[in-house]
């Protein structure tokens, strides 16, 4: 059976070219640490400052800014612990949203055990956080703003340069959790006006175990390892130089092919999502336009999300759910929650996303079985009632 | 995927699944939190479950789940099957994730609210509805609550301050 796979908002597979490049970088033999004093450090140290080059263009950002990361998460938490632990003395005050990753929420509520206060703003029924409410929360204190660039479930995308004119003009610093749109929508962090910036190479056709942080100059923060020099004093321990060289070429290559991969997912998105219109009674959630090109999260009533994942692999189609049976939560999705979605409704979610190698003909696969599916789990639902 | 051949098998092929006409017990349970919904219907003659019938809402394992206990139940005398244990239904199905043993909590129950609803209106008695307040999918509105460790906050609060887990948005 073929595989179909629509999970890329978890993970993407590696770009042909990025595991050629990290195929070749092992083959000659390049194992040197940067720090090294002589040529097979020099070759290191040329592969890492390549690679940063490389990520840095890719958000219109410049090379010394990068800090790399084993992952989105680390540099989310390099970010907002960075930050709180160098103001402690200016203010303990963090403003958030309700729909932020888990390595975002959970790194706030580290903080808050610490004494730190979190003012978290609400959205609206798409997702969408009012730039209005964050600068109403902004008090004195309030030392960092931490509101993601796109939502990692729902797709919507979130008024980041607005809110950054506000963080701005109100001289408080702004990171944004990057992770699901870095490489996929064009990101530049003037434009956006933030001064921190945190992604993941697995999200753009790039290896696993590979991130980064956009640190814009003179901002105040501590770094999250200590130890050695590396990463010019701000991240301690020897780099994941393979890591970052196909961070690098996945970057280069996210770049140049942007365009091309944002209308071929876009027309899958709308492909997908007029199939879906045909069903009776289910949501399409997020912003209809404001959205990830390759992300459609839709709740089907009267079914939970998890018995209609498996159906779906038992015919080869990989998708994910936040409803929380399978990942060891049983909570509904906070995100779906937050934006007003009742408990049922929110178990009963499906999050496709799609990738650059998927097809049209994916599409009707998915959908034939989706229905299939929904058929069979609503004849066995206590809630539904056939029209 | 971690659930074993057995709980696939009455997933994808569950025995029992429908309704009965006007059955002589219901059974009706949910779990608040991962929205589980499940709803038994027997037909008894001479103290014994002639027929047996389930609709479930809920993760492939409370699917298996009805299926199973259903089956289990189907035949014997009511006094039989009260004696049919959460853990028997968890064991007959073999090895269950530890994160959804409740589904099979969740079966066990509902083939025992059953026999009882079959008993209560054999002697006249009213159904006893204080269980849905708590079995039902919340809708606790107008208070923070984390829906894990069930405490109740004055105000809306991010993470629950007694178990540290996230509450956000469980107010609304």
């Amino acid at each position: 059976m073929n595989t179909i796979y629509f999970d890329h908002i978890s993970a993407t597979p590696l770009h042909p070219l990025v595991k050629e490049t990290m195929i070749n970088f092992i083959q000659n033999d390049n194992f040197g640490n940067p720090l090294s004093q002589h040529h097979i450090g020099d070759a290191a140290v040329e592969a890492l400052e390549g690679a940063r080059d490389q990520v840095a263009q890719l958000i219109h950002a410049n090379p010394e800014e990068i800090v790399f990361t084993s992952s989105g998460t680390e540099s989310i938490n390099h970010a907002i612990k960075g930050v709180a632990f160098a103001k402690f003395k200016k203010g303990k005050h963090i403003v958030s949203t309700n729909i932020e990753h888990q390595s975002v929420a959970r790194t706030l509520r580290v903080l808050m055990r610490l004494g730190y206060q979190v003012t978290a703003i609400p959205v609206d029924k798409y997702g969408l956080v009012d730039p209005k409410d964050v600068e109403k929360a902004i008090t004195e204190d309030t030392i960092l703003v931490s509101i993601m660039h796109a939502n990692n479930e729902i797709g919507t995308i979130e008024p980041i340069a607005e809110i950054g004119k506000i963080t701005s003009a109100k001289n408080v610093l702004f990171h944004t959790d990057a992770v699901a749109s870095g490489g996929n929508i064009p990101i530049n962090v003037d434009e956006l006006g933030v001064d921190l910036l945190s992604m993941a190479a697995n999200q753009f056709y790039g290896p696993s175990g590979a991130g980064a942080l956009y640190i814009r100059p003179k901002t105040e923060i501590f770094p999250l390892i200590d130890g050695g020099t590396q990463e010019n004093n701000r991240r301690a321990g020897t780099q994941n130089i393979l890591g970052n060289v196909g961070m690098g070429k996945a970057a280069e290559l996210a770049r140049m092919e942007m365009p091309q991969r944002t209308e071929h997912l876009l027309k899958l998105k709308k492909a997908f999502i007029e199939k879906l219109n045909t069903l009776e009674e289910i949501h399409i959630n997020g912003h209809p336009e404001l959205s990830l090109p390759g992300l459609v999260s839709v709740s089907v009533e009267y079914v939970e999300g998890e018995s209609m994942m498996i159906m779906l692999e038992g015919e080869g189609i990989c998708v994910s759910t936040r409803s929380a049976c399978a990942a060891g939560s049983l909570r509904a999705s906070h995100v779906l929650i937050a934006t007003g979605c009742d408990y049922v409704t929110a178990q009963g979610t499906l999050i496709f996303s799609f990738g650059t190698g998927n097809t049209l003909d994916d599409i009707d696969k998915a959908f034939a079985a989706l229905n299939k599916s929904v058929t069979f789990l609503r004849s066995m639902s206590p809630l539904y009632k056939k029209k | 995927m971690e659930y074993s051949e057995m709980v696939m098998d009455h997933f994808k092929n569950p025995r029992n699944k429908g309704i009965i006409k006007n059955p002589d017990g219901i059974g009706e349970v949910g779990n608040p939190i991962c929205g589980d919904m499940m709803k038994i219907m027997i037909k008894v003659e001479d103290e014994r479950i002639i027929d047996i019938k389930f609709s479930t809402l809920g993760c492939g394992a409370a699917i298996a789940v009805s299926s199973i206990v259903t089956d289990m139940a189907k035949g014997k005398t009511l006094k039989e099957a009260m004696k049919i244990t959460k853990q028997e239904v968890a064991k007959t199905l073999g090895e269950l994730p530890k994160n959804e043993l409740h589904c099979a909590n969740l079966g066990a129950d509902a083939l025992h609210m059953a026999i009882i609803d079959y008993y209560n209106r054999i002697a006249g008695k009213q159904k006893d509805t204080s269980r849905e307040k708590v079995d039902y999918i919340g809708k606790r509105k107008g208070k923070c609550y984390c829906p894990y460790c069930d405490t109740v906050f004055l105000s809306e609060t991010l993470f629950c301050a007694k178990c540290g887990k996230p509450t956000a948005g469980q107010n609304k």
